[in-house]
């Protein structure tokens, strides 16, 4: 069967086993999701008005059914509503998005403006000096969870220059670009620091792979410029990997960067996740997972479109 | 095994990589052990937020422990946490992947759409979802992340398994009337040492990684237990008082992190299963 068929068709039935079990986890977490809301108020019900709740929320009926009525509403665009915000957990989801968005963004920017060139570089200066301190930066950069970075990015700026980076409130950047930016830039610098090391390892390993080929052989004996070799003939050849990396990572940030949007006290998704499973806010999880998993997927499968119009051989089904 | 050692050491950055795990597991052991500067949780009041001194050498944190004996404890926990991890989920990957690679049709769609599931997860979301389920902790931790990363232990097994399945030699074992168990184990887990040993050693750096997250957020190793993801956490509000808080154990997680990426690099330009031919 050809590959992108295959995949289209396979992508709903993921997406409908992620929904299954986002669902049945929120289900497995121990004691009832009323008290769960409620906190200690929930001792001042009495049976009856327990009774009524677990109608209202469709808690009395089969988990089968309660999966019907969710996923039913998943469709309409209703996720439920959130008990921390008291707002629907669609709303409140779409408010955190663009900040997340952003940000991912703005490090994909990062990565590939400094990653891709720098890579490129290190592989047509291989195995000389400038080649070794490329892949020693790569690989520290890469070794270093990004919450360490930004947490020495945090240090060195209070430290050393009394600067400490804008927090708080999240300014859209239709409403003030400037402000906007300088309240990003620390994260997306953290975010962008690993991301920037994967991309100039895998493009380096691309390129070099590449430069071997015949084809760029050719190229060089018609007496074509070095530059001009390597941008033109073996750069497009070696852009795969260097896609499906980012994508994955892109993926990844879309997720929310949890633990930079924690240090940085950003409002973005995956501080929303995290704080929704500590309030154990469940409808609030359930739908916010739902929402990441749908991202990372739909941007997985976009890398594989991507794959095609880079490499028309994968068209033909030769990749398995 | 002599030969390979003798190539990984040849290796540059396998030298480095070796040593450096090497450095961090006697330096677990010996915390295990008992056998830190001082007790870990013994707090020296008039000492507190000390800088580095002769007496302690990483300083003293803001209850006056100390921090080289706490760090010793935390590489200790993290180490422990992500073999112990690794490990459940190479060993759970391998039995699931061999086995779908091995008897295919239904149980092999099975097991690879629902692996499929969980990769449809970035990881550190699937494990804060696992621990809301179970709850936080450092036996929690050791859960989720196995469960994050059998999936891609699955996948690596499974590729190979399924090309080898075919190969001449099963065939002749089979012929032979040797079960299958024999031949799972025998041929086809004996042929995947090598995929598998590279993956084990950058999935514990990806597992220290997310541990140090994990535990970072609140979520894995609990207080009074140290960890270096705990002390970074405990370090965030003191970084300009104290800046020796954040700094040893930031480069104990980055070196950490930097010395199974470095050993996984050399053991798969050493074991690439492109460059190595399938031996029976």
């Amino acid at each position: 069967m050809n590959y992108l068929i295959r995949r289209l068709v396979t992508f709903p039935l993921v997406m409908f086993g992620v929904s299954v079990l986002v669902f049945v986890a929120i289900r497995l977490v121990p004691g009832d999701s009323i008290t769960a809301m409620l906190g200690t108020e929930a001792g001042l019900l009495t049976p009856e008005q327990r009774q009524s709740l677990a109608v209202y929320f469709g808690l009395d009926q089969g988990w089968f059914s309660q999966y019907w009525r969710w996923i039913g509403g998943v469709f309409s665009g209703n996720l439920g509503v959130s008990v921390t915000y008291g707002k629907p957990v669609l709303t409140v989801i779409l408010e955190r998005f663009p900040l997340t968005l952003e940000l991912a963004v703005l490090a994909m920017l990062i990565a590939l403006g400094v990653g891709l060139p720098l890579g490129v570089f290190a592989a047509t200066r291989n195995e000389k000096r400038s080649d070794l301190a490329v892949r020693i930066f790569a690989m520290i950069g890469q070794s270093t969870p990004s919450f360490v970075i930004g947490l020495l990015i945090i240090y060195v700026l209070s430290a050393g220059f009394g600067i400490l980076p804008s927090m708080g409130e999240f300014v859209p950047f239709s409403q003030d670009p400037l402000g906007n930016l300088s309240q990003l830039i620390l994260p997306a610098m953290t975010l962008g620091l690993s991301f920037t090391a994967s991309v100039t390892r895998i493009s380096r390993s691309a390129v070099l792979d590449v430069l071997g080929d015949d084809y760029v052989r050719t190229a060089r004996s018609k007496g074509a410029p070095k530059a001009r070799v390597i941008w033109r003939h073996a750069l497009p050849n070696a852009l795969i990997p260097v896609v499906t990396l980012s994508g994955v990572e892109f993926g990844y940030l879309l997720g929310g960067a949890v633990l930079v949007e924690q240090i940085f006290a950003l409002p973005g998704l995956g501080r929303l996740v995290l704080d929704a499973i500590l309030q154990r806010d469940y409808a609030l999880v359930q739908g916010s997972v739902l929402f990441v998993a749908l991202n990372f997927m739909v941007v997985n499968l976009l890398v594989d479109l991507t794959y095609v119009l880079l490499d028309p051989r994968i068209r033909l089904g030769g990749r398995s | 095994m002599k030969a390979f050692l003798h190539g990984l050491l040849r290796h540059p950055s396998g030298r480095i990589g070796a040593a450096i795990v090497l450095v961090y597991i006697i330096v677990a052991l010996l915390a295990q052990a008992g056998l830190t500067p001082y007790d870990p949780l013994k707090q020296f009041r008039i000492e507190r937020l000390q800088g580095p001194t002769f007496a302690h050498w990483m300083g003293t944190d803001m209850f006056g422990r100390d921090v080289l004996s706490r760090l010793m404890i935390g590489i200790g926990q993290s180490f422990m946490v992500a073999f112990s991890s690794v490990g459940l989920a190479a060993a759970i990957g391998t039995l699931l992947g061999l086995t779908a690679a091995w008897f295919g049709h239904l149980w092999d769609g099975l097991v690879m759409r629902c692996m499929d599931v969980l990769l449809a997860f970035p990881a550190i979301l699937l494990a804060l979802l696992f621990i809301a389920v179970v709850g936080p902790g450092t036996f929690t931790s050791i859960l989720a992340i196995a469960f994050v990363y059998t999936p891609i232990f699955t996948r690596v097994v499974r590729g190979p398994a399924l090309s080898i399945k075919t190969r001449d030699f099963v065939d002749a074992a089979r012929s032979f009337g040797s079960s299958s168990t024999y031949i799972l184990t025998r041929h086809l887990l004996l042929n995947l040492v090598a995929p598998l040993t590279v993956q084990v050693t950058l999935a514990l750096a990806w597992s220290l990684l997310t541990e140090s997250g994990l535990s970072f957020l609140g979520l894995g190793t609990q207080p009074p237990n140290s960890s270096l993801g705990l002390m970074l956490a405990d370090s965030v509000n003191l970084m300009e008082m104290a800046p020796w808080l954040l700094v040893f154990p930031a480069i104990a997680v980055m070196l950490g992190i930097l010395g199974f990426n470095l050993l996984g690099d050399a053991l798969r330009d050493i074991l690439d299963p492109r460059m190595r031919r399938v031996v029976a």
